[in-house]
């Protein structure tokens, strides 16, 4: 390994000199690359080797090695797969709401109208609010059964009212989740439907086609990797979903929002059982590898632009 | 575009529609922070009333409310400081000598926010706990950093590429060190994206609400972990909650709003331009 950086006085020829500056840059990128590597591969490598365990932190003196059964007993447990099936239910009907939505909201805030920029400003906002709050207002003050804005309007109209929380649950819980992410979808879709260039749509039109069209056969196929992406990270984020169940349901009534995070969490950090945690884990972590493998190509396809 | 009018009318009506349903929650809230815990839960609900700073005054005399903020500024800020330290430079070299390994360094970088946190809650939580790291600022700003690293790297390595390389080698040839580029030449001309990245990084620290919720208790709690106790009781403070939200989400929703075109490219990895 050459020492020092390509010093001044006898200034060597291009190419040689970006030879010696290929060394300090490995050394630059490595603090980063080193970092990463100890928080993937340390933490993964303690849940598979707590996995096989027996190993409840209330009785550490049980700590022994079962094999499987860790698996066997979390994969037998019908709360596991209620906690899977929850799960899907949330990211996939979370998807469909905040890109269904997120799509025809960006074909309107691309339009000219006045005051555009304030507007989507506001509608954007709710991305930045943390989701502690975000899920206390929902639940306090809009969806409260008796004193909750939603519960006053409904019963004004002499509809009566919805005790969310208790009646429907996670439908409650998917509302609160697209309220937060749907200004995510908007912010990308939106950016991408900018790309588009005036030329091809004005082109589109002359020829006759009309919004709808325009909408189906250029819009829509120009989204379609941005909406890609969004879809993957969403689910990546949706998959995992934590605070928002915590203030408000606690994976309640019964397990009606148990989410698989919410599960490992309470065999976790409620019943101490870490084998089992960690298994359900290790569960959770190959759901999200399958998503990712997609995320990850349409990226890479990209990277050169 | 030519457009007639009436259809112009009903795109203002449905865009300011859409944006005040959006915002609404947010409205209601800071609305509510200003009510008497009375008229908070008032039936009807009150949209006009003498406007009260008690609720933020109550707030601030829980003492605890400023250890919690100063517990997110500190977490947030210092996350923030050092993945930018750790990014620069490890950016710097893969935008400026780039290698074959440069592509797949960054995409398996990034390959490591895909790791749900729930899969590795026991092992951290267990490993903080043998650290003495539980529940102290320190293990929350290591894990945020860690949480925020492969986004800073991406938004930092686009920025960078942005820059001439002309201007580099210009002074390199003029004999200037690594450490000079990076300071006097590179970094007064990417500050405006390292100062979005920045912010990106902040308002993700601020309101992450996983690890803050499962590795802290009170010593090192941050305002999503103070929020998140008023869920306990069904307790009817909503004036006081909704004064704590305000003071916890305004100094972030106004970053927010001036960083909302650098969040896309760092959200999304530059995949959507």
């Amino acid at each position: 390994m050459t020492s020092s950086i390509a010093t001044p006085s006898h200034a060597p020829p291009p190419t040689r000199a970006r030879s010696r500056q290929r060394i300090p840059a490995g050394l630059l990128v490595a603090p980063s690359v080193i970092a990463l590597v100890l928080w993937m591969v340390v933490p993964l490598a303690m849940a598979i080797w707590f996995a096989f365990q027996r190993y409840n932190l209330l009785l550490p003196e049980n700590r022994e090695f079962i094999g499987f059964e860790n698996f066997t007993y979390i994969l037998t447990d019908p709360a596991l797969w209620v906690s899977i099936g929850i799960t899907l239910v949330l990211v996939v009907s979370v998807l469909v709401i905040t890109i269904g939505l997120g799509t025809l909201l960006a074909v309107l805030f691309n339009q000219e109208f006045f005051g555009r920029g304030v507007a989507r400003v506001l509608a954007i906002s709710p991305f930045f609010v943390m989701p502690t709050v975000s899920a206390l207002i929902w639940k306090n003050m809009l969806m409260h059964p008796v004193n909750g804005l939603i519960a006053q309007i409904t019963r004004g109209l002499g509809l009566g009212a919805i005790d969310w929380f208790a009646d429907v649950p996670l439908i409650a819980i998917i509302i609160i989740v697209s309220w937060e992410w749907l200004p995510f979808a908007l912010l990308i879709l939106l950016t991408a439907i900018q790309s588009l260039d005036a030329d091809q749509m004005e082109a589109a039109r002359m020829d006759g086609a009309n919004s709808v069209a325009l909408f189906r056969f250029v819009v829509l196929p120009h989204l379609s990797r941005a909406i890609a992406v969004v879809a993957m990270i969403e689910t990546i984020f949706f998959l995992t979903i934590f605070a928002e169940i915590f203030v408000t349901t606690g994976g309640g009534p019964g397990l009606a929002t148990t989410n698989l995070a919410y599960y490992i969490y309470l065999k976790a950090l409620l019943e101490f059982d870490v084998g089992g945690a960690s298994a359900g884990g290790l569960i959770a972590v190959v759901l999200a590898n399958i998503v990712a493998i997609f995320l990850m190509r349409s990226v890479a396809r990209n990277l050169d632009t | 575009m030519a457009r007639n009018p009436s259809h112009q009318w009903w795109i203002t009506l449905l865009g300011w529609l859409v944006a005040c349903i959006l915002f609404f929650p947010i409205f209601w809230m800071f609305v509510t922070s200003f009510k008497t815990e009375v008229a908070a839960v008032a039936t009807p609900p009150q949209l006009f009333f003498q406007p009260t700073f008690e609720n933020y005054v109550a707030v601030q005399q829980r003492a605890s409310y400023f250890n919690f903020a100063w517990n997110s500024v500190v977490i947030s800020l210092g996350a923030t400081i050092l993945a930018l330290l750790l990014a620069i430079p490890a950016a710097y070299a893969m935008s400026f000598f780039p290698t074959r390994r440069t592509k797949g360094t960054l995409l398996w970088m990034l390959s490591t926010k895909m790791l749900p946190a729930v899969g590795v809650l026991v092992p951290i939580y267990i490993l903080a706990r043998e650290t003495g790291l539980l529940d102290t600022r320190i293990g929350l700003i290591i894990i945020y950093t860690l949480i925020n690293l492969p986004i800073v790297v991406w938004m930092i390595y686009s920025f960078f590429k942005e820059v001439p390389k002309e201007i580099l080698e210009a002074d390199r040839m003029d004999g200037a060190s690594t450490y000079q580029e990076l300071r006097h030449v590179l970094l007064p001309l990417a500050l405006p994206g390292i100062a979005s990245t920045a912010l990106l990084s902040i308002i993700l620290s601020w309101n992450e609400a996983f690890w803050s919720l499962n590795l802290t208790t009170f010593d090192a709690a941050p305002l999503t972990a103070f929020i998140a106790s008023f869920s306990s009781p069904q307790g009817l403070f909503w004036a006081k909650l909704s004064a704590a939200s305000t003071m916890a989400i305004a100094p972030i929703l106004i970053f927010g709003w001036l960083s909302q075109r650098q969040l896309v490219r760092g959200l999304t990895f530059g995949a959507v331009k």
